[in-house]
């Protein structure tokens, strides 16, 4: 079962947190605005899962917001908490966001100097031109929250880090240090199966993935660096990365457990105006730092990583988007022959195709949208239609699917085809 | 001297009476509405009402910057509804090309770039469009006078490229005095009027005639949208860099 942390982490990020309202709090007579929402979700398997049960997703979500802007910075709270009967029972864990607490924003942003901003404690952080697509934005995702109907905001988890932004005339420049590892919320087992590659089947709840996770402070940090230059409304960037692959795609033979393997990553994007819609490139080398020669079939290779988007508005209120990503798989010889015998291989060259379309009615209070990954050479699919509406202001309806499928199990969507659900969900905002 | 005085004397008629060409009554109209002062800012209460009368409320402030020529940079921060609160949206306007358009939602931390795609299309939701919040190219349109009474210039308007538009024509009476656009009406191909915008209240500001209240009309959805202006400001010295993804992320103090 999942592994029980250290506290340490836990409280040193409260005290991270705490600090700044404490320092300020003499200064909190102000009328405090409080706002949020109320969000309550169901959601059901569209087949049964030996290994899961049929609900998918029944919670009720209760977010609070504070925000209060002081002299010379900015304070802000966001936090939800949560009653999640799928996984009832777990212990609060701020890293993996399990429990009755998910404290999604606690930081301060200020500037050290004019030209400078500075933003200090748990955030969200984002960067890069795909649509749900990654290859530069190595900051953690939430695949779980994803793939059983949260809200799309909830795919970003937060990070605990300190981004010091540059803003000198002739560009942008963002540094995120984020002094302890922090990964993705990944797909463990626990409530949507996935491929065990050591079982050589599809596991779920009873074989829990407990990914041994780099745990030193300031040992195992990550540095994320970011450039980014406007030049007449096209958007230039080159990005770095130093840390982990942000899902365990590593394996200890020793411990017998899965791990995060050292990761660098270098990169590039480029995103404008194109024929009456926006066009965007972006392109990755992924550095697998502790497998450079690629014979580790433990841990996973280098690849380069290259995406193409384009997207434009097809009639009045109807937009539409695609997007063509290619992974390739450096020192491919190498992999075939260090791969295991009977584990089938992965291809060289790994391509998708993204498909979004967005329809707004009756006054933008109707969205009708569906977002589609179909790869080719996995021969998979994963497509996540959705509609919302806007009874009120304050009141929305939301409907939705996460549907997987594919020829085979071991493929990145086909292994999730069990966790095809639909959900369904309600929020009042405030 | 006789000669010159006599020319004078000729010119001086022409000059005192000739009434304004259509298309320099539009260019004074679009500076009038949209290039009051260098920058400009205002809060925006907004009102959809619904045929059943149902309403639905927004909240924003908008700053506004002329940049070079005739380009500007919009930067609207959303108060309400509670969903959209803190939301951001940026737009640089290209006069002659697609304008850059970017959306900040502050969940994802994401600046997300929009589709340049049809200006002519509802503004949050509203009957107004995008391209009543920020302007639409005088050079886009043929322009004739229809009338010129005491108090207005009745101008007919058709666009050069019909298909890039949902209208055939409309008409648009302007202010003589202030040059302020007082109310539009929209036709469609079979002659139909089926959109109206009306300027319900100007008043001036920091010496710029202002509207402080508008309303747009769509006439066959029943729907109307009705917008005030409050704390409207011109010329604050706003800086460009307002407009740019640093104060995406860090809403500026002037919209807070």
């Amino acid at each position: 079962m999942r592994q029980t942390k250290p506290p340490l982490k836990t409280l040193l990020t409260l005290c991270l947190f705490l600090l700044p309202a404490t320092l300020f709090a003499w200064e909190l007579p102000y009328p405090a605005e409080i706002h949020g929402f109320v969000d309550l979700r169901a959601g059901s398997r569209l087949q049964s899962d030996k290994y899961q049960r049929d609900t998918s997703l029944l919670e009720a979500r209760l977010q609070l917001e504070y925000s209060h802007q002081f002299d010379a910075a900015t304070l802000q709270l966001r936090g939800d908490l949560l009653a999640d009967e799928v996984t009832s029972g777990e212990s609060l864990d701020l890293q993996t966001g399990d429990g009755i607490f998910d404290l999604r924003e606690a930081n301060l942003v200020f500037s050290p100097t004019e030209s400078s901003d500075l933003k200090i404690g748990r955030q969200i952080l984002t960067w890069g031109t795909g649509d749900l697509l990654f290859i530069n934005d190595l900051f953690p995702k939430d695949w779980q929250a994803f793939f059983i109907g949260r809200d799309e905001a909830y795919l970003k988890a937060p990070s605990d880090a300190l981004l010091l932004s540059l803003f000198p005339a002739w560009a942008t420049i963002d540094l995120a240090l984020t002094p302890l590892f922090d990964s993705d919320r990944y797909i463990s087992g626990e409530r949507l199966s996935y491929w065990n590659p050591q079982l050589g089947r599809v596991a779920g709840r009873d074989a829990v993935s407990d990914a041994e996770r780099p745990d030193n402070w300031l040992q195992d940090y990550e540095l994320a660096l970011r450039l980014t230059r406007n030049i007449a409304g096209y958007e230039l960037a080159a990005y770095g990365y130093r840390g982990y692959w942000k899902s365990p795609a590593g394996f200890n033979q020793t411990s017998g457990r899965a791990s995060f393997p050292r990761l660098n990553t270098y990169g590039a994007s480029l995103r404008g105006s194109l024929q009456g819609g926006i066009g965007n490139a972006e392109f990755g080398y992924y550095d697998s730092r502790d497998d450079r020669s690629g014979t580790d079939p433990l841990r996973p290779n280098s690849e380069l990583r290259y995406l193409l988007g384009y997207e434009r508005e097809l009639a009045r209120e109807l937009t539409a988007g695609g997007q063509f990503y290619l992974e390739q798989l450096l020192d491919y010889g190498s992999y075939r022959q260090s791969l295991p015998a009977g584990q089938q291989p992965r291809d060289e060259y790994r391509q998708m195709l993204t498909l979004r379309l967005t329809k707004l009615l009756l006054q933008q209070t109707l969205t009708l949208s569906l977002f589609g990954y179909w790869s080719p050479s996995d021969q998979d699919f994963y497509l996540r239609p959705t509609v919302k509406y806007k009874l009120t202001d304050a009141l929305l309806l939301t409907a939705g699917g996460n549907l997987f499928g594919g020829q085979r199990r071991d493929t990145f969507f086909g292994q999730f085809a069990d966790n095809s659900n639909i959900y369904a969900g309600i929020r009042y905002s405030f | 001297m006789n000669k010159l005085l006599l020319l004078m004397l000729l010119l001086l008629p022409v000059t005192v009476q000739a009434a304004p060409s259509a298309d320099e009554i539009v260019a004074k109209a679009n500076r009038a509405a949209y290039y009051a002062g260098k920058d400009g800012r205002a809060d925006v209460s907004m009102t959809i009402t619904a045929p059943n009368g149902q309403t639905r409320d927004r909240q924003f402030t908008m700053l506004r910057l002329t940049d070079q020529g005739e380009d500007q940079k919009f930067y609207v921060y959303f108060q309400a509804p509670a969903d959209v609160r803190k939301m951001a949206f940026l737009v640089w306007k290209n006069v002659g090309k697609e304008d850059d358009r970017w959306l900040w939602l502050p969940a994802l931390n994401l600046k997300k770039r929009i589709a340049p795609g049809d200006k002519r299309t509802s503004f949050v939701g509203s009957d107004f469009f995008y391209e009543d919040v920020s302007g639409r190219g005088v050079a886009e349109d043929n322009h004739h006078l229809v009338e010129e009474t005491d108090s207005a210039y009745l101008l007919r308007s058709e666009p050069k490229d019909a298909g890039s538009v949902e209208f055939a024509w409309y008409q648009v009476w302007i202010d003589k005095q202030t040059f302020l656009p007082l109310k539009a009406i929209y036709y469609d191909r079979q002659g139909q009027a089926y959109r109206q915008i009306e300027a319900l209240k100007v008043a001036v500001i920091d010496g710029h005639p202002t509207v402080v209240e508008a309303r747009a009309s769509d006439l066959r959805a029943g729907t109307s949208t009705l917008n005030s202006f409050s704390n409207v400001k011109y010329d604050t010295g706003l800086s460009a860099q307002i407009f740019t993804e640093r104060f995406l992320r860090r809403p500026p103090r002037e919209v807070q």
